[in-house]
């Protein structure tokens, strides 16, 4: 056990090592790009008098040496203080964390439902290969595949909000509504319904085509015949046999995926006001917030580095030949 | 309520849009402006301009308390204006430029002293623009960082509750107000609704009541103006005297001939560009000052109708010669990244470019690099961009033409490199003439003076305009429209 825990350790430090690495070329890059944050401020302020721009880069440490302020920050961060975000008036560890538990609950609303449901139609898919449903199915998954997840949206909301009324455009909660319990959490359910469906379409597509190859492979294989011979029922041989097996690629593809759905959470929403992560990216992009940008960088790039370490980890429960260290 | 996320809530050392909207209902202004720019009482009861334009004297009500139940002084007035307005404000550095003290003699009173006449201030005085913050949650504190930036201790109708980032903002009535018995409403919500596209359907399933300063993209306004529960209503956005139009470099050695300059606008059939990219909202711009400031507004300047052969001459004229493949020379295009219909201008300038044997690339980019191209590095030929004329021209247009806010770095000043000393001494003039009369006058000769040069060819006035729900009542009842305090605001039914 105690190797067990060695190796988490180190997997641990290799993670810190690529962050900084990633924070190292976040910074860097950031600043690269031609304009900064006091003249994009001068430039929402409609314009500026002489001096404005000088006294809000020397306010903001603008004007000193890129290494310098790369120390700075670096210093900083390793005392967990990821600096002030200037355009939000706030440190940017508050504006993060107000803003975190949104991006979790869709991220991880979307991604179980695609998981869920992709698995359970990749799985049936393939149980009843080349037969109708299949190709219902593989075509459906195909054109959630290929949709782009702003006009779903729209569309969506065109349906479900004008057309029926059922469901609310955006936000995350009525607003001014004082409702705790289960009054709230059907508020909130209400409110997520559409930003949610919205993102997890792509990683259901996504998911039921991996399944179902998968589960396919699988069955080929050597022990599922073993175990048929003998003579296990065919809905043994899938519990028992294949569906643990066929898991497994969908489970790294979910590993992978986390980063690009926080790419595509930013379009969700924008469109949906969703109020999470993705749009402050946003936002901190066209303000040139380089320090809350940077913060929401460090955390998603935490957020993409856990999420791997849990995929080994689940990896060794589902299936205990994988050893952790290889 | 709609309303694009703020950075703060008080705008005394901002000017962004998106703080006006919220602002303005938390912090009341010293005056208000009727349809005609001329101010009203509001914490000022009396103001009098001395005849030599150096004393300005504020007399105060009395009976104003900041929401945290501290009375409102002079002493409020006086912080504000030197250490706030004159420091901080990026407009406010030039308003309040010769402004040399501000006594106190009594609660009541505040005397400006001015070391230059500075007439132009009367039309810079609404809270928005002049906003009065509470000396004693601010003085001795860094004004940029303060805490209560973000949550405000106003005078005004309304009271500021609570701010979910990302989601809404939450005011709520003020019953101390001075005003006895407004507000109307109990209180006022804005959400954040980043996306156009879902402001328009937020609109239409009534999610929201109002929204300003072109909530939504045009196209959609003509179509949401059909649903009977909606409007666009006509009035109540002229203070803001938002104007498109392009920048010429004039530093680029083709681009220097004003002949040249002339021919890129008479190959634009700007009748045209109000149609189909504006949406006929607005009219077609005849210089830098747009219709809707009245007072100084002239069309009596030179024109220049749409004529392809017009432009064709005037190149060939001033020796920009067609080559053997039939172009001329290349330019490149920057677009402001704000509002779509920027892009759409571009692309239709491209289009008529191409007609003149001018090959033209559309560059896209973020606000900062677009800034940094414009007005620091000076590495842009034209631009498609818009900004507003604000109340008054020297306040709001004289930065786009007077060679002295030729300033590396500034977003929204004279970028274009243009100085010519007829027109700084007009521009200078009208900064200090006390005489309202010779302004106006000065102003036309101005209009008429840089629509000759062009070193920035006008395209539409597009005024900002609100969306609302026809049962909201009393919310346009200024030029400031959606930024006004909405202490007469209410909802009918």
């Amino acid at each position: 056990m105690t190797s067990y825990f060695q190796v988490i350790l180190s997997r641990i430090v290799q993670a810190a090592i690529t962050v900084l690495g990633i924070v190292a070329i976040n910074f860097v890059v950031l600043n690269l790009a031609p304009g900064d944050m006091a003249e994009v401020m001068a430039g929402q302020a409609g314009g500026a008098g002489e001096g404005y721009i000088e006294q809000i880069r020397a306010q903001f440490g603008l004007d000193q040496p890129l290494i310098v302020r790369f120390g700075h920050y670096l210093a900083n961060l390793l005392q967990f203080d990821l600096g002030y975000s200037f355009s939000r008036n706030l440190p940017v560890s508050t504006v993060l964390f107000e803003r975190l538990p949104a991006t979790l609950l869709l991220m991880g609303s979307a991604i179980g439902l695609a998981f869920l449901i992709g698995g359970v139609l990749g799985a049936f898919a393939a149980r009843r290969a080349n037969s109708f449903a299949d190709t219902i199915i593989s075509v459906i998954s195909v054109l959630g595949y290929a949709t782009p997840l702003f006009w779903l949206g729209l569309m969506m909301v065109l349906l479900f909000t004008i057309k029926l009324g059922w469901l609310p455009s955006s936000g995350m909660r009525t607003i001014g509504s004082r409702a705790t319990g289960w009054a709230a959490f059907f508020d909130l359910v209400r409110h997520a319904a559409m930003p949610t469906v919205t993102l997890a379409l792509f990683y259901i597509a996504v998911f039921t085509r991996l399944m179902r190859a998968s589960v396919l492979q699988v069955s080929g294989l050597d022990f599922v015949t073993t175990a048929r011979a003998k003579g296990a029922t065919e809905g043994q041989v899938y519990r028992h046999h294949i569906y643990g097996n066929a898991i497994l690629p969908v489970v790294t593809m979910l590993g992978v995926q986390i980063g690009s759905m926080l790419g595509g959470s930013v379009v969700v929403e924008t469109i949906f006001g969703w109020p999470g992560l993705g749009r402050l990216t946003f936002d901190a992009i066209f303000s040139r917030d380089v320090n809350l940008l940077l913060g929401v960088l460090f955390l998603s790039s935490l957020l993409v580095v856990a999420v791997n370490l849990i995929v080994d980890l689940l990896y060794t429960w589902l299936d205990p030949r994988i050893a952790l260290a290889s | 309520m709609w309303v694009n996320e703020p950075t703060t809530l008080t705008s005394a050392y901002t000017s962004a849009g998106q703080t006006y909207y919220t602002s303005g209902k938390i912090f009341d202004g010293l005056v208000e402006y009727d349809f005609d720019m001329k101010p009203k009482p509001k914490l000022a009861t009396s103001w009098d301009l001395s005849a030599d334009g150096l004393t300005l004297r504020f007399t105060l009500r009395n009976d104003v308390k900041w929401h945290d139940g501290k009375p409102f002084t002079s002493s409020d007035l006086q912080y504000s204006a030197l250490e706030v307005w004159r420091k901080l404000h990026p407009r406010g550095r030039s308003t309040w430029a010769n402004l040399a003290d501000v006594e106190t003699p009594n609660a009541t009173t505040a005397i400006f002293r001015f070391s230059k006449p500075s007439p132009y201030v009367l039309n810079a005085l609404i809270s928005p623009e002049a906003q009065v913050l509470p000396r004693h949650l601010y003085e001795g504190k860094d004004v940029l960082t303060n805490p209560a930036n973000i949550a405000p201790v106003g005078n005004g109708p309304f009271r500021f509750k609570e701010w979910q980032r990302g989601d809404y903002i939450l005011l709520e009535r003020n019953p101390d107000y001075w005003n006895k018995g407004k507000p109307y409403l109990d209180q006022i919500i804005y959400r954040v609704i980043p996306d156009a596209a879902s402001r328009s359907v937020a609109f239409e399933a009534n999610e929201i009541d109002i929204g300003g300063g072109i909530p939504i993209s045009l196209a959609d306004a003509r179509r949401l103006e059909k649903i009977p529960t909606l409007e666009i209503p006509e009035r109540g956005a002229e203070a803001y005297g938002n104007n498109t139009f392009l920048e010429v470099n004039v530093r680029r050695p083709h681009l220097q001939d004003k002949r040249v300059r002339r021919a890129l606008l008479h190959s634009l059939d700007r009748n045209f560009i109000l149609k189909n990219i504006f949406f006929n909202f607005g009219q077609v711009a005849t210089g830098p000052i747009p219709y809707t400031i009245g007072t100084f507004y002239t069309a009596d300047v030179p024109k220049y109708e749409y004529s392809l052969d017009k432009a064709n001459s005037l190149l060939d004229e001033a020796g920009q010669k067609r080559s053997a493949d039939g172009t001329r020379f290349k330019m490149t295009i920057d677009v402001l990244p704000f509002g779509e219909y920027y892009f759409r201008l571009a692309d239709y300038l491209k289009q008529q470019l191409t007609l003149l044997g001018i090959v033209a690339e559309i560059r896209n980019a973020d606000f900062a690099t677009y800034y940094r191209r414009i007005y620091t590095d000076y590495d842009f030929d034209i631009t498609c961009s818009g900004a507003s004329a604000l109340t008054d021209p020297t306040i709001g247009v004289q930065r786009f033409f007077w060679s002295k806010n030729i300033i590396k770095g500034v977003p929204f000043s004279n970028g274009t490199g243009y100085s010519n000393p007829e027109v700084d001494a007009i521009l200078e003039a009208a900064q200090t003439e006390i005489d309202p009369q010779k302004r106006v006058a000065l102003f036309h000769q101005f209009q008429q003076k840089v629509v000759d040069d062009l070193p920035i060819l006008p395209m539409c006035d597009v005024p900002y305009f609100t969306v609302k729900n026809r049962a909201v009542k009393n919310t346009e009842i200024s030029p400031f429209g959606i930024s006004d305090n909405f202490a007469e605001a209410y909802i009918e039914g």
